[in-house]
């Protein structure tokens, strides 16, 4: 079938089962906007072309389908390079088209030329500069191929003005074979056997749950295989819903801001089973000091990360699902046929966690009645959310509290940015989780700080009608650097202020077609969020005026081992070491 | 080889544009170095062979090859260890060389295997193809001539016959 390139773009994108590309035109991408008009794929213009590549990151997360950006050349394709780093740090599969100038052009510093493939070489797993149309339903195939194969990732095609308008050849492209990525999806069955084996022997054992497990969708399998080994669990801030809070098994966050318990049962575990998790220094802290009498097992799909950080003791390359799935058959099998037995015989280390849990909540000051602390309106959101609700969030303390305090029970409800922490990632994420699940709640987390970065993605939402509801914690500070300044500069504040009024929320919000509250006192905490609550149709956006000093704990500073935990005040005195 | 942090690795990679800026973006951003690197097509239009010397402490070898064979271009990859791997380097030099000295010289290279390829009233340019550690012999000994311009190329490198290759997935799996 002749078309033009530009049909055959959109075409290709359509057999992919593309429903939503989040975008912004500009001259060299123009051709490909006009046959968008006559497509099935529903369009969402962006403010910014960084909402739109956090908007199909949010999509993505929600929904665990590839997101899909467009963008013009030049400074669009550079605006949506945050994103692109963002995804790539959390796996996050991502298609993103930038326009380029012409073939013709390209080298001679045409207006809006840029090299968007060499910028991104880094931040991709792959990229495509098209130059034959006739590549186009190839290249297109190619791209989701590898965007969501294996682990997970962004990838990018940079589409030059005259391939869009010259004609192309459309055909269904084939199966996708690349030579040079094969992915092994099957861990090795004598290394299962081997991990069953550690397993069976070890004394004090914790599953070490990170984002891959998610991304496998193996939720489901996790808790076979603790249900039936009763082993504990910590999930990573990526992987918070892959195993719900609810379960007593469940320990929390560990990590820099985790919970005392998660990561203090991480440092004296004995085997270490890591799923889809890649040891990241805000999970280790002193790398020579973490875990220190671990024996380590480490599933993942991306063999890169296999030894990256720590040698692994047993490595099982492959999905995370199918290791998961089949650890479980092996520790089963196993028993059935010797005297072992399942669940494992740990009894005592799961009464020393609960110690651990009884003497270490998370905690804050509770009573307080002048001000409002920002758990509590995390914790009160958290009660009233929807069955399947959505949370997204913004980067600072807010992300910290929201993981901690939000009570996640089913997975992709939580959409954060982990790797890369990048402020601003909260509204623009949420709306797209929304247009992924309309059906459910969405709600968000925000900074003041954060907020301030991509809040004009709120008239995207009132135009488009995505409606989703934020919660600005208005500590007046950049909080997160304030808090390191107060702890590790003496309280020499420097650059941190941002003034709760300045700007005033409330008008801002209300400009931009959201309806907006302001919170002062404890006491108009919940009847605001319960009149959010009832609002479906507009997006909603509460400034929550809370505490300026209130800091994150537990916390291990930066670079310190983990066994330097610091918990919150009031329980400080009398931490076992 | 003289430098216990050199490992020779071989790439098999298809032939796209900015293969190769891929391939150094890559050591760039993780930190590894590039001693040496030699590129050119294979009997296969569509692959070129890239052989190169990384300069890094052999526990974060594994590191280098797997991050290698993420990059979508990269079709095959292997570590030659120097003992299974035939290795050639080629030399160019020009030295300075007076007629005293000029025969002496010839001498030398000859003995080496080398040969002269241009000469002038005051130099010589000599070519010797050869393992790199002859080379380095080489290189030593005309330096007390005087060597105006030298250019290597860097080794290439293929796998001895007989040597069984193996792939980067068993000697990951090995790490079990
Ligand atoms: C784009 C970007 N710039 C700077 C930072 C460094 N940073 C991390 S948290 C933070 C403060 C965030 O402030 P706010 O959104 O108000 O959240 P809070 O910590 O007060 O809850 C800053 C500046 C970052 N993570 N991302
Ligand atoms: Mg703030």
């Amino acid at each position: 079938m002749k078309l033009t390139g530009a049909q055959a773009l959109i075409k290709s994108l359509e057999h992919q089962g593309v429903e939503v590309i989040f975008g912004l035109p500009g001259g060299a991408i123009l051709p490909v906007y006009d046959p968008i008009l006559d497509s099935s794929i529903r369009h969402i213009l962006v403010r910014h072309e960084q909402g739109a590549g956090h908007m199909a990151e949010g999509y993505s997360m929600a929904t665990r389908r590839p997101g899909v950006a467009m963008v013009t050349s030049g400074p669009g394709a550079t605006n949506i390079v945050t994103p692109l780093m963002n995804a790539f740090m959390d796996s996050t599969p991502l298609v993103v088209v930038t326009g380029q100038v012409a073939t013709g052009s390209i080298g001679t510093d045409a207006f809006q030329e840029c090299d968007i493939t060499g910028i991104t070489m880094g931040i991709t797993k792959h990229n495509w500069l098209v130059k034959d149309p006739n590549e186009i339903p190839q290249i297109v195939a190619e791209a989701f191929h590898v965007a969501t194969t294996g682990r997970p990732g962004p990838v990018l095609i940079d589409f030059p003005k005259d391939i869009a308008n010259s004609a192309a050849d459309y055909y269904t492209p084939g199966s996708v074979s690349l030579a040079g990525f094969n992915i092994q999806t099957e861990p090795d069955s004598n290394a299962v056997a081997a991990a069953a084996d550690l397993i069976l022997k070890s004394k004090r054992p914790v599953l070490y749950v990170g984002g891959g497990v998610l991304k496998s969708n193996a939720s489901a399998a996790l808790r076979i295989l603790v249900e039936q080994t009763s082993i504990p669990v910590v999930t990573t801030l990526m992987a918070r819903g892959a195993f719900p809070d609810s379960h007593e098994l469940n320990l929390g966050m560990p990590g820099m801001h985790g919970t005392y318990t998660a990561v203090t049962t991480l440092q004296k575990s004995d085997l270490l089973i890591a799923l889809g998790a890649r040891f990241d220094d805000r999970v280790t802290g002193k790398i020579s000091a973490f875990a220190p009498n671990a024996k380590i097992i480490h599933a993942d799909v991306d063999p890169a990360e296999i030894g990256k950080v720590r040698k692994p003791d047993v490595v099982l390359l492959g999905e995370c699902r199918r290791s998961i799935e089949e650890l479980t058959r092996a520790l089963t099998e196993k028993t059935s046929s010797s005297n072992e037995a399942l669940p494992l015989n740990i009894t005592e280390w799961h009464n020393t966690l609960k110690e651990w849990q009884q003497k270490y909540p998370l905690s804050y000051d509770r009573q307080a009645s002048d001000v409002i602390k920002p758990q509590y309106v995390i914790e009160e959101i958290s009660k009233r959310q929807k069955e399947g609700t959505i949370l997204a969030s913004g980067v600072g303390q807010h992300q910290m509290w929201a993981s901690q305090y939000w009570k996640f029970n089913s997975p992709n409800t939580w959409v954060n940015s982990g790797g890369a922490g990048t402020m601003g990632f909260g509204v623009p994420a949420a709306i797209g989780a929304k247009v992924g699940r309309p059906d459910k709640q969405v709600w968000a987390i925000d900074g003041d700080g954060c907020f301030q970065m991509t809040a004009q993605e709120l008239v995207t939402s009132s135009a488009e009608q995505i409606p989703v509801k934020i919660a600005i914690l208005n500590n007046a500070y950049l909080g997160m650097v304030r808090q390191w300044q107060h702890m590790f500069y003496e309280e020499r504040y420097s650059e941190v202020y941002l003034s709760p009024d300045l700007p005033d929320y409330v008008k801002w919000a209300e400009a931009m077609g959201a309806i907006a509250f302001r919170v002062d006192t404890p006491e108009e905490v919940i009847p605001t969020i319960e009149k959010a609550n009832e609002i479906d149709d507009r997006s909603v956006v509460i400034d929550f005026r809370t505490d300026v000093t209130e800091r994150v704990f537990p916390m291990v500073p930066a670079g310190a081992p983990n066994d330097d935990i610091l918990v919150s005040p009031e329980h400080a005195d009398g931490i076992i070491q | 080889m003289k430098n216990s942090n050199h490992h020779i690795v071989s790439a098999l990679v298809e032939n796209r544009s900015g293969v190769l800026a891929r391939i150094a973006g890559l050591f760039a951003r993780r930190g590894f170095n590039i001693y040496s690197l030699a590129v050119a097509p294979t009997d296969d239009s569509k692959l070129s062979r890239v052989t190169i010397v990384v300069d890094v402490e052999t526990s974060l070898l594994n590191q280098v090859v797997n991050q290698l064979n993420k990059l979508i271009n990269v079709v095959e990859i292997q570590e030659l260890s120097p003992l299974d791997a035939v290795e050639r380097e080629l030399l160019l030099a020009t030295v300075q060389c007076s007629t005293g000295k000029r025969s002496e010289i010839i001498q030398i290279v000859t003995a080496l295997g080398g040969e002269i390829v241009d000469a002038d009233i005051s130099s010589l340019t000599i070519e010797m193809s050869s393992t790199p550690e002859k080379l380095d012999t080489l290189e030593e000994l005309l330096n007390s001539y005087g060597i105006l311009k030298i250019q290597r190329t860097g080794r290439v490198a293929l796998p001895r016959l007989g040597y069984l290759a193996e792939t980067v997935a068993d000697s990951e799996l090995k790490l079990a």
